[in-house]
């Protein structure tokens, strides 16, 4: 076992019930269970593909579109929490005012994709920085249950804020016309869409655009400076405050992309969609490793298949139970995730 | 000519703690002064007050001639000062050139930058051969050159350097101490807080004795290395 990163250091429930797994069903923490489970499901995925190895194949490519969404949700709430250790539930609602802001201009004042899809990151990204500023600075210090419970609070107010009638108003919104014309290809009997194509080549820009901002650029190298040491970046002179910024500003952006190619993929408008899809991601990010950039992203992906083909292969209700499931999971038995950074020991 | 740093009558408080209670000191240019002193006497909050990390309640720092009290952390390192943290403080998962880059923040001149790595690369070579290797995976000699040299990577005028032999073998602990001189011969004024008191003492021009928040004594080097109250308290005979 790594030693545990996310919530078990500070929630003792966790723990106990770690212990109580730990004794009272001893065989569950050695192992082979996960192996055992993993094949069983294993089978039973490659019975399913026999079976219809097109419609596999289709919930498949589904699952990928999806999880490549998911992905530019769940980068912002790993950078976010990699940076001030902060899970921003927020965060799903920022992603709806980026659906709406680009719903507004390609809609109501005619902008094409590109422009409405930057309008959407710059909206997004200057509402995050805004509730950064207003909500979450002031408790940098305070105990961290503090800025969570704050966190909730700026989602409410964001959902039923929005939803009030002289805002988005709390109605569903069917998004017509798409700023993009539909159009799909049958291949083999798998259909592709260019709305799939448009959502894993944007994703994957900005994923390499991220990449190289984080790796390679003096404000990326300073954010991972800040995620790990906040007072000795100070002590270079890194203006810690302004890093952090633009870590809530950068993920917000994506968020709004996100939000944007959501709504495309599923065009039906209200102010509370981001919370599914925020609550997704999030489960992605854990999942992946919280923290963790390429976690967030093969995280996200993988949630997406799991969640395409448990709705294709047995419901929608199960979907989401068994993506909330896997949250549950990942916690109690690999609180880091697949590629969670192993907790760092401080002096 | 006026001391590089004139540090006044510095009170610093944790909550109701008073951790530096009227602490007075000078550096002049081209000096090695040393601050030695007991566990939890306040060398390294006095440290943190110099870099801006802490705020005292009274007192001034001034360098050259600015008081740094009321100076941000970016701007007291481009004013020229910067700190080797106690324990090293190397950023783990950031690589050694990334770590010195960092040193490196608040400059804005690729050429002098890279100039100034080379100088680093000069005095430990082993950095060098690990320059694509994360931080956190050197040992722990390694980690404090890497400390010393992202501290000199801003081109310091003067360096604070918080207990650099800590944890180090007695002849690491000779080798950072030559590469302190080397870097004071340099032009570098420093800073040096030690718990190796006699170390400290053999390379200094002048040293003050911090006891729990109060300077007690001052002076020459070398003749606080004869006094009897040092050799008793801090010398160990
Ligand atoms: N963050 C803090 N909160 C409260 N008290 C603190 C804090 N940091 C230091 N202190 C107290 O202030 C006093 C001075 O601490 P400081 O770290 O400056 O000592 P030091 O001389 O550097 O000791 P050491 O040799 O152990 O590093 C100590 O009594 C310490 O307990
Ligand atoms: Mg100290």
């Amino acid at each position: 076992m790594p030693p545990p990163l996310f919530l078990k250091r500070e929630e003792e429930s966790v723990r106990k019930m770690q212990n109580a797994l730990n004794r009272f069903i001893p065989f569950l923490r050695r192992g082979w269970y996960a192996v055992l489970a993993g094949l069983l499901i294993l089978l039973w995925l490659v019975g399913r593909f026999r079976e219809n190895p097109v419609l596999f194949a289709q919930f498949m490519v589904d699952g990928i579109r999806l999880g490549f969404v998911y992905a530019l949700i769940a980068l912002g709430y790993t950078m976010v929490y990699g940076i001030v250790r902060l899970i921003n539930f927020a965060h799903g609602d920022v992603f709806m005012v980026g659906a709406f802001t680009a719903y507004y201009a390609t809609t109501r004042y005619h902008w094409g994709f590109v422009p409405a899809m930057l309008l959407a990151m710059v909206v997004c990204a200057f509402l995050a920085v805004v509730i950064e500023r207003v909500a979450y600075k002031p408790l940098r210090d305070a105990p961290r249950i503090a800025a969570l419970i704050t966190a909730i609070g700026v989602s409410f107010f964001l959902e039923y804020f929005t939803a009030l009638d002289f805002v988005f108003t709390p109605n569903f919104i069917n998004y017509t016309p798409l700023p993009i014309k539909f159009k799909t290809w049958d291949v083999a009997g798998v259909t592709f869409s260019n709305i799939m194509f448009i959502v894993i080549a944007v994703s994957t820009m900005l994923l390499v655009i991220l990449w190289y901002l984080v790796y390679r650029t003096k404000l990326g190298k300073a954010m991972r400076a800040v995620a790990w040491d906040k007072p000795t970046a100070r002590l270079m002179g890194i203006d810690v405050d302004l890093v952090i910024t633009f870590t809530f500003a950068i993920g917000a952006a994506l968020a709004g992309v996100g939000g944007m190619l959501y709504v495309i993929v599923y065009p039906q408008i209200r102010t509370f969609l981001g919370v599914m899809p925020g609550l997704k991601a999030f489960i992605a990010a854990v999942f992946g490793g919280i923290g963790s950039i390429p976690g967030a992203f093969i995280g996200s992906l993988l949630i997406g298949m799991i969640e395409t083909l448990s709705q294709g292969y047995l419901s929608s209700t199960l979907r989401d139970a068994i993506v909330f499931s896997i949250l549950i999971i990942v916690l109690l038995f690999r609180p880091t995730g697949l590629f969670g950074e192993a907790a760092k020991e401080k002096a | 000519m006026a001391a590089l740093l004139e540090v006044k009558d510095l009170h610093v408080f944790y909550g109701a703690i008073h951790a530096l209670q009227g602490i007075s000191f000078h550096i002049e240019e081209g000096e090695i002064v040393t601050l030695i002193g007991a566990n939890g006497a306040g060398k390294s909050t006095t440290l943190k007050t110099i870099s801006g990390l802490l705020r005292p309640r009274q007192g001034s720092i001034l360098f050259k001639g600015i008081d740094l009290t009321k100076v941000s952390a970016p701007k007291i390192v481009s004013l020229g000062i910067s700190q080797v943290p106690e324990g090293r403080k190397i950023f783990a998962p950031l690589t050694v050139r990334e770590n010195l880059e960092m040193g490196a923040y608040t400059r804005n001149d690729p050429k002098g930058i890279q100039e100034s790595m080379e100088r680093v690369f000069a005095s430990f070579p082993r950095l060098k051969e690990r320059i694509n290797q994360p931080g956190g995976t050197l040992s722990g000699g390694e980690q404090q050159m890497l400390a010393m040299g992202r501290g000199l990577m801003s081109n310091p005028k003067l360096l604070l350097l918080d207990e650099p032999s800590m944890g180090l073998s007695p002849l690491l602990v000779e080798e950072i101490f030559r590469i302190i001189q080397e870097i004071n011969a340099r032009g570098t004024s420093i800073l040096l807080v030690e718990q190796n008191a006699a170390m400290a003492l053999s390379i200094a021009h002048r040293a003050y004795v911090l006891e729990t928040g109060n300077i007690v004594l001052e002076g020459p080097a070398a003749e606080l290395l004869e006094n009897p109250l040092v050799k008793a308290a801090y010398l160990g005979r």
